[in-house]
């Protein structure tokens, strides 16, 4: 089932599903990051990658030209691809912060040294 | 004010009833506030008595004798013949005869095979002067008033009330009991004058080697009184046997109350428990006896229902809507003579053909049951009235003050007992009535040599109480039913008047003793003079043969004559009836006097004594005046005493009546006993020993021809059974108390050995039990389940503590990894569920 799938990716013209693939890509990439780097700044990276991957789903869906006049989320999409990025930007300025604090505690960024929080 | 006897009676009397009862409540709840040290209390009480009094002689004078006109005179020496009671005063019993119906035909008299045919050839044969016995038949129901004021409960057809039955009796007794104890009232507030005292000293009880100081007792007492009247006249007006029950035994704790006043001297306490207990075992036979009518009558109540104008109810049919014991007991039908009802007769007995046959042998079973009704019911009146062999409680009840002594033997209690065999008079039959009479002989034979001996000023009068309460029954036993509440109502007045006496030179000398009186005839002569009228109204003084007399002259004869009509008309052993009847009149004289001259005669024995005495005052000595008067007066011909007792005269009863289980016993008819022959031999015999009584004790303690101390010597065993009361005392303690503690003793035993044995071994193997349980069950089981899910609890968190290890790349594995592991399950899942 898979194999055909993949087939069918390479015979038919591009659509949403051969976004989809390349955000699934971005998205498991990203979560392998976050889950292996031991560097903080990787991890953010990580997170970027898995945020970026989504994102191309919601512009692949929102994009009328690829889905043939078919029901599309219109200019939804982007606005939510919009509010993702923002929160990202947010997100890594708060965690930059942390990881400026936790490197002046511990004079490195390593993850797994933050085990504090442990039962 | 509405006056007709039916709405007036009842309402007056009641008041009269519950005034006493009033005064009580007040007493008990504020009693120690009514002024200093309570003597208000005392106002209060003798308020109620006498606006009692009041009402109860309004009841009589006013309400009574307008509208009941009394039966015609045939007593007194002139016997006429033919004046009987064939003809009842027609306005006093119209409406009887209207309701109930004509008395029975006098053909079906002679007609009929019932035992009282006997009666009527016997009447005939001994009483040839007199008109023909039919004349005798039966005197018609007394005109009386019957009617409940509350219900306490009914039980299908048996229904328990508070009622009231008003006859000529009733309101007799009403009056007597409240005028005497007005008197003892009043002259109790003088005499109780110590108990005003804060502290009383009570210098027969020795506390800590010092007399008894306690807070003094008077409105107390004066509490006890007015329930003591309050329980007596609630007997006197009952309308059932249970009610009178009730107020018997309120009667009893009232006694207890007062013979043990004076509770912290040891004899009073005992004594006020041994009147209690004395009484309890004849109240259990006179439980016996209500239970007997109960249960076969269906019914306590003493007369029909009546409507507001006080007729007897009727059925459409003519028959009695709702017939009481009396009318149960001699019905129209059979012309009022004592016959046992159906429902007398054992179910069985009355459906087999081959007995219905024999009617006498049917009959002899209600006859039997009748027997054990009426003696249960006697029981109850020889516990009360102190007869042979309950009479021990009496003398021992001389430990209450004097004023309650006074009231006890004239008035109250022991008036109770006469009382109610003269109410229940219908229903003793003849058997009953000999039991009746025997218990009568004993005890005023019994009871007048003890009194010969006794020196206790107080138990002299209180063993003359017995014996005079034992002429009351004699005469109700032999047929005397006038005479024995005659005396009943003669004697009330003079008791108490003795007694008061006596309680007057107690207060005086402050000894009960007699060897320590002598000569205070000066010193106090209104004591002295009234109790002589006392002692000549007791030993029935009179003029022989002639209306003049003592009140004591006229009960006592009659007493004596009927006593000579049984035993001429039974003869054989019955004499002996007589003999002590006219024997104890003559120890009843020699008593009397014997206690009047050596208290107030001769040289005085205890000049310490007799220096300090002096006159009672004035509230002691116009009760005594009062008194006195009516001792002289009450029974005199003019007065119509016996005529309105004879309004009240059970029905029937005027025929007399012949023995049903002893066929040769004749309870002769009470008119027979007026035959001039009788009334001239009686009036003589009785006048003779008296004489001779006084005789005997003026020969000894008036002029000293015989020593007294040489008399005991010579008599010494007699002396000495007398002395020590025939050893009742000593024989109950080894007969009945000795036994009972012996009994008592094992039964301890046998409850500690035994009962608690067992108990302690079913605690113990309770305990066991108890004990493996908490082990094995409580502490294993249920512990250890909740110990080990708590357990479980716990390692499942310190396993999920394992978890959290702050590692923020594991975190995100486990996040990436659920995730997956979540989407792979559900697309299971889908494939399965919907392929």
């Amino acid at each position: 089932m898979t194999i055909s799938l993949l087939a069918n990716l390479l015979t038919e013209p591009p659509g949403p599903a051969h976004y989809m693939t390349v955000g699934a890509v971005m998205f498991v990439c990203g979560a392998m990051c976050m889950a292996t780097k031991r560097n903080a700044l990787g991890v953010l990276m990580g997170i970027e990658l898995v945020l970026n991957g989504a994102n191309l789903n919601f512009i692949a869906f929102g994009s009328k030209y690829l889905n043939n006049g078919g029901p599309d989320l219109g200019l939804d999409a982007p606005l939510i691809a919009l509010f993702v990025i923002v929160l990202a930007a947010a997100e890594a300025a708060v965690a930059l912060a942390i990881a400026l604090n936790f490197y002046n505690n511990h004079d490195s960024i390593d993850v797994d040294r933050a085990d504090q929080l442990q039962g | 004010m509405d006056l007709t006897p039916a709405t007036a009676l009842p309402k007056l009397l009641a008041a009269a009833w519950l005034l006493p009862l009033a005064s009580f409540v007040v007493i008990l709840f504020i009693g120690k506030r009514l002024g200093p040290h309570g003597k208000w209390a005392g106002y209060v009480a003798s308020g109620a008595i006498v606006s009692a009094f009041l009402l109860s002689f309004t009841a009589m004078f006013i309400v009574w004798l307008p509208n009941h006109e009394l039966p015609v005179a045939h007593h007194g020496d002139h016997h006429e013949e033919g004046d009987h009671y064939d003809a009842p005063a027609g306005a006093d019993h119209h409406h009887d005869s209207a309701m109930i119906g004509e008395p029975a035909p006098l053909a079906s008299h002679a007609a009929t095979d019932s035992p009282f045919q006997l009666v009527a050839l016997q009447e005939e044969s001994h009483a040839d002067e007199h008109a023909a016995a039919e004349g005798h038949a039966a005197n018609p129901p007394p005109t009386y008033y019957f009617g409940d004021w509350y219900a306490l409960g009914q039980f299908g057809n048996l229904k328990l009330t508070i009622g009231y039955y008003i006859d000529a009796l009733t309101v007799t007794m009403f009056c007597m009991v409240t005028l005497i104890a007005s008197c003892v009232h009043i002259y109790a507030t003088g005499y109780m004058h110590d108990e005003l005292h804060d502290p009383y000293h009570d210098h027969e009880v020795i506390v800590h080697g010092h007399h008894l100081s306690r807070p003094g007792r008077f409105h107390r007492f004066f509490q006890y009184l007015s329930l003591f009247c309050f329980s007596m006249l609630g007997i006197v007006i009952a309308g059932n046997v249970a009610m009178v029950f009730v107020f018997w035994e309120l009667v009893g704790i009232c006694s207890y109350f007062l013979i043990g006043f004076y509770f912290e001297r040891h004899s009073a306490s005992t004594a006020a428990n041994k009147a209690f207990i004395v009484n309890r075992v004849g109240d259990f036979g006179m439980l016996i006896g209500m239970m007997a009518l109960w249960a076969s009558l269906g019914t306590f109540a003493f007369g029909d229902k009546q409507d507001a104008k006080g007729q007897t109810l009727l059925t459409d049919s003519g028959a009695i809507a709702e017939p009481g014991i009396f009318s149960q007991l001699r019905t129209a039908e059979n012309g009022y003579r004592l016959v046992p009802p159906a429902s007398m007769i054992a179910e069985e007995t009355r459906q087999q053909p081959a007995i219905e046959a024999e009617d006498a042998a049917a009959g002899k079973a209600g006859h039997w049951l009748l027997l054990v009704a009426g003696v249960g019911i006697f029981c109850g009146c020889v516990g009360k009235s102190a007869q042979f062999p309950l009479h021990v409680w009496l003398p021992d009840a001389m430990e209450g003050p004097t004023p309650v002594s006074a009231l006890v033997h004239s008035a109250t209690m022991v008036a109770a007992g006469v009382y109610l065999v003269g109410r229940f008079y219908p229903a003793f039959s003849p058997e009953a009535l000999l039991v009746i009479a025997i218990i009568g002989c004993i005890t005023l034979s019994l009871a007048a040599t003890i009194a010969i001996t006794a020196t206790d000023i107080k138990r002299v009068l209180a063993y003359s109480t017995v014996s005079q309460l034992g002429y009351m029954m004699l005469a109700l036993g032999l047929g005397g039913w006038i005479a024995g509440l005659f005396h009943l109502i003669t004697h009330a007045f003079f008791k108490s008047l003795l007694f008061m006496c006596s309680g007057s030179v107690i207060h005086a000398v402050h000894t009960n003793d007699m060897t320590e009186m002598g000569g205070l005839r000066k010193k106090m002569p209104i004591t002295a003079y009234t109790m002589l009228i006392g002692c000549l109204a007791i030993i029935g003084a009179g003029v022989p043969l002639t209306p003049i007399g003592f009140s004591g002259y006229f009960s006592k004869d009659s007493i004596i004559e009927q006593a000579w009509s049984h035993a001429q008309t039974n003869g054989g052993g019955y004499w002996i009836f007589l003999v002590m009847a006219v024997l104890g009149a003559s120890m009843t004289a020699f008593y009397m006097f014997r206690l009047w001259f050596m208290t107030f005669t001769g040289a005085p024995r205890d000049h310490h004594k007799y220096d300090h005495a002096h006159e009672s005052p004035r509230v002691m000595t116009w009760p005594l005046i009062l008194l006195a008067t009516f001792a002289i007066a009450v029974a005199w011909p003019a007065f119509n005493l016996t005529r309105v007792l004879e309004q009240a005269q059970p029905v029937g009863t005027a025929a007399g009546g012949s023995g049903m289980l002893i066929d040769d016993l004749v309870v002769p008819a009470e008119h027979l006993s007026h035959a001039p022959d009788i009334k001239l031999r009686a009036g003589l015999a009785a006048f003779g020993s008296a004489l001779i009584g006084v005789f005997g004790a003026a020969v000894v303690y008036l002029w000293g021809y015989l020593n007294p101390n040489e008399i005991k010597q010579t008599f010494k065993p007699v002396y000495t059974l007398l002395w020590n009361k025939w050893y009742f005392d000593q024989l109950y303690n080894v007969l009945f108390i000795r036994p009972a503690l012996f009994i008592g003793k094992q039964i301890a035993l046998f409850d500690r050995g035994v009962i608690d044995w067992f108990l302690h071994s079913c605690a113990w193997v309770c305990r066991g039990v108890a004990g493996i349980f908490s082990t094995v069950f409580d502490r294993t089981l249920v512990d250890g389940t909740v110990n080990t899910l708590a357990n479980w609890t716990w390692d499942f968190g310190l396993l999920l503590r394992n978890l959290q290890t702050g590692n923020l790349r594991q975190y995100v594995f486990f996040i990436v990894t659920g995730t997956v592991f979540m989407f792979v399950t559900a697309s299971v899942v889908r494939f399965f569920a919907f392929s």
